[in-house]
């Protein structure tokens, strides 16, 4: 019983049941702490959804980071079946049970053997097994794999349907943290079949796996927990064989980032002027433009200036080669290889279509992990949108957005927009809000010649230029020039300028010219 | 050839004793002196019953002859006990099925 624990309830209202953590990535943050303690949980999800993973995770992670021993009930696997398939997660189920941390339950039917039925029965035997194999080993979390599979076994299923009421009445008695999981035959419509959410209603967790754009999209969402706070909605997660489970938060993601006031370069000196002295430190920057203004230049420069300091990079390339970086950087006098092998640089290209958004994020933030970067570039942002539906490519963007923040890094991110002239396209509105600053490049047409125009649309906490400052690219890479002065509508992409500045225009027109 | 049967039960529950009762009866009936009979109670002995899987009780399990075999339920029909343990009355050509009615 877990009385003496109440004390420990610490950011739960009185009333609310004690959480027990899942210990599984981002799901304790959506479930605001974890499953409710003592009670029981159905997880419901079609066939490949997860179910079992995050069942057996949420056991494994209990007997090796909260020394909590675990019963696994298991009506469809094996036992064999069930160590040898989540071994690559790094589970080691078999020493669990060695070790007496973990009791194995064998609910599955026996191949090829109808059981002969003479008269009634019930469940008892299976009851008395589990409260067993719980006492045995001190049992905290009990897991009941795949429960829809018992009902086939017998042909009665209002004797199945009881049974599992009185195990689940039993259970709650006995104090443990109970895990559910029950196969749904579609994504949308009833929980489950069998009607056995008709006693396990009080809390509800769904697993989705949707096509979204062809790539497969899995989701979670905390239908109830009764008498617990939990955030409403779906998190998309993802399953892999380094982490296992990871639900990604978004919104249940804490906006608590410490604001750092230290400056560093954007590699481009006018540039840092124009903001202020620097971009922060800990800040997103979104550098967006039509294709050719410079976005690969400025990621160039920008990873330069960490190089100059001695800071480590990390640069995301989503649309060129390392040999197209590498040799884009070297025209620009920079040499990415040699920093590489001096270890203060890391390429990592990844094509968008390789793989869903939801792993690519998980893998981005494992690169990060792994090399702490401090700064991070992705060049480019937008190229990701086109592999996925506008909803989750801003959960990418957020999930990515936080973490570097939440490091205390720099990120600097590139969006093509698809108007030469300006204009906004979708991502813009997707990312503006989440950056802290906002570089535009634009072309800009004046008497039937292409400049370029840049300026520093928004910065979050500093004072910063307003203008829209002319540059030139050569190859020594960008330079910041004056302001256009009269010209209106820039980043319309309709320019036009008053007669009074065409006047001196034409006579500041020789000049212009012997200014080279 | 003799019948080495399992009989499991859950304490002393009205299945369970109706279950002992029945088989009894039937072994009395078409196993006289062929049979041995293991009344285990899950409750006392919940690894055995792990061990065999049982799920249910009462579950009879016939272990000898081969092939091994589960009835579930109170016996309380007869054709299907007979049919589990292989005396069904179609195997049973030579046998007296419906003569003795006292039993146990």
């Amino acid at each position: 019983m877990s009385y003496q624990t109440d004390r420990h309830m610490s950011d739960r209202k009185p009333g609310h049941l004690e959480a027990m953590e899942t210990g599984i990535a981002g799901f304790d943050q959506i479930a605001m702490g974890g499953l409710p303690k003592g009670r029981t949980t159905l997880v419901a999800g079609t066939a490949g959804s997860g179910k079992t993973v995050i069942a057996l995770e949420f056991l494994a992670n209990g007997v090796t980071k909260f020394d909590e021993p675990g019963v696994i009930v298991t009506f469809e696997e094996t036992p064999l079946d069930l160590i040898r398939n989540v071994e690559s997660f790094g589970w080691d189920l078999q020493q669990m049970l060695d070790d007496g941390k973990l009791a194995i339950v064998n609910a599955t039917p026996e191949p090829g053997e109808a059981v002969i039925e003479s008269g009634s029965y019930d469940l008892s035997a299976l009851v008395a097994r589990i409260e067993h194999a719980i006492r045995e080993i001190g049992a905290r979390r009990v897991i009941l794999d795949a429960v829809g599979a018992l009902f086939p076994q017998f042909s009665d299923s209002s004797v199945v349907r009881n049974e599992l009421r009185r195990i689940h009445n039993g259970l709650r008695g006995m104090g443990v943290t109970t895990l559910i999981t029950l196969e749904r035959t579609d994504e949308e419509g009833g929980v489950g079949r069998f009607g056995v959410e008709e006693f396990v209603a009080d809390n509800v967790v769904i697993l989705r796996n949707r096509l979204d754009n062809e790539k497969r999209r899995r989701t979670i969402e905390i239908l109830k927990f009764r008498g617990a706070p939990h955030q409403k909605g779906e998190y998309p997660f993802t399953i892999d064989v380094d982490d296992g489970v990871t639900v990604i938060p978004l919104s249940a993601i804490e906006l608590k980032q410490k604001s750092s006031d230290i400056r560093v370069s954007s590699g481009v000196a006018e540039l840092d002027r124009m903001c202020g002295g620097g971009m922060y430190r800990d800040s997103i920057i979104l550098v967006s433009g039509a294709t050719g203004t410079g976005k690969t230049l400025t990621v160039t420069e920008y990873i330069k200036a960490a190089i100059r300091s001695g800071e480590r990079a990390l640069l995301f390339g989503s649309e060129e080669s390392r040999e197209q970086i590498m040799r884009n950087a070297s025209n620009w006098g920079a040499d990415f290889e040699q920093a590489e092998k001096d270890g203060i640089l890391r390429i990592v290209c990844r094509y968008p279509e390789v793989m869903s958004l939801e792993d690519h994020l998980i893998q981005m933030k494992r690169d990060i992990r792994d090399f702490r970067p401090a700064r991070v570039a992705v060049d480019s942002m937008s190229a990701f949108e086109r592999v996925s539906s506008g909803k989750s490519f801003r959960e990418f963007v957020i999930g990515l957005t936080s973490h570097i923040k939440h490091l205390e890094t720099t990120g600097l991110f590139t969006n093509t927009t698809s108007m030469l002239m300006g204009g906004e396209s979708i991502t813009e509105t997707h990312i503006s809000t989440i950056t802290d600053t906002i570089i535009l490049l634009r072309y800009v047409e004046l008497q039937g010649v292409m400049r370029r125009g840049l300026t520093v649309l928004k910065m979050r906490g500093t004072w910063h230029e307003k203008d829209i400052r002319e540059y030139v690219i050569d190859n020594h890479g960008m330079h910041i020039q004056e302001p256009f002065k009269g010209v209106h509508g820039i980043l319309t992409g309709v320019p036009t300028y008053s007669y009074a500045q065409e006047r001196r225009r034409l006579d500041d027109m020789f000049e212009d010219e012997s200014r080279s | 050839m003799i019948y080495k049967l399992r009989l499991y039960v859950t304490g002393r529950t009205h299945n369970s004793l109706r279950a002992i009762e029945n088989l009894k009866r039937v072994c009395e009936e078409d196993l006289r002196g062929r049979y041995e009979i293991e009344v285990i109670d899950v409750l006392e002995h919940p690894k055995l019953a792990e061990n065999e899987r049982i799920m249910a009780t009462p579950t009879l399990v016939k272990k000898l002859p081969v092939p091994v075999r589960k009835i579930i339920g109170d016996l309380s029909d007869r054709e299907k006990v007979l049919f589990g343990l292989d005396l069904s009355p179609f195997d049973l050509a030579g046998g007296n099925p419906s003569e003795a009615n006292g039993g146990a």
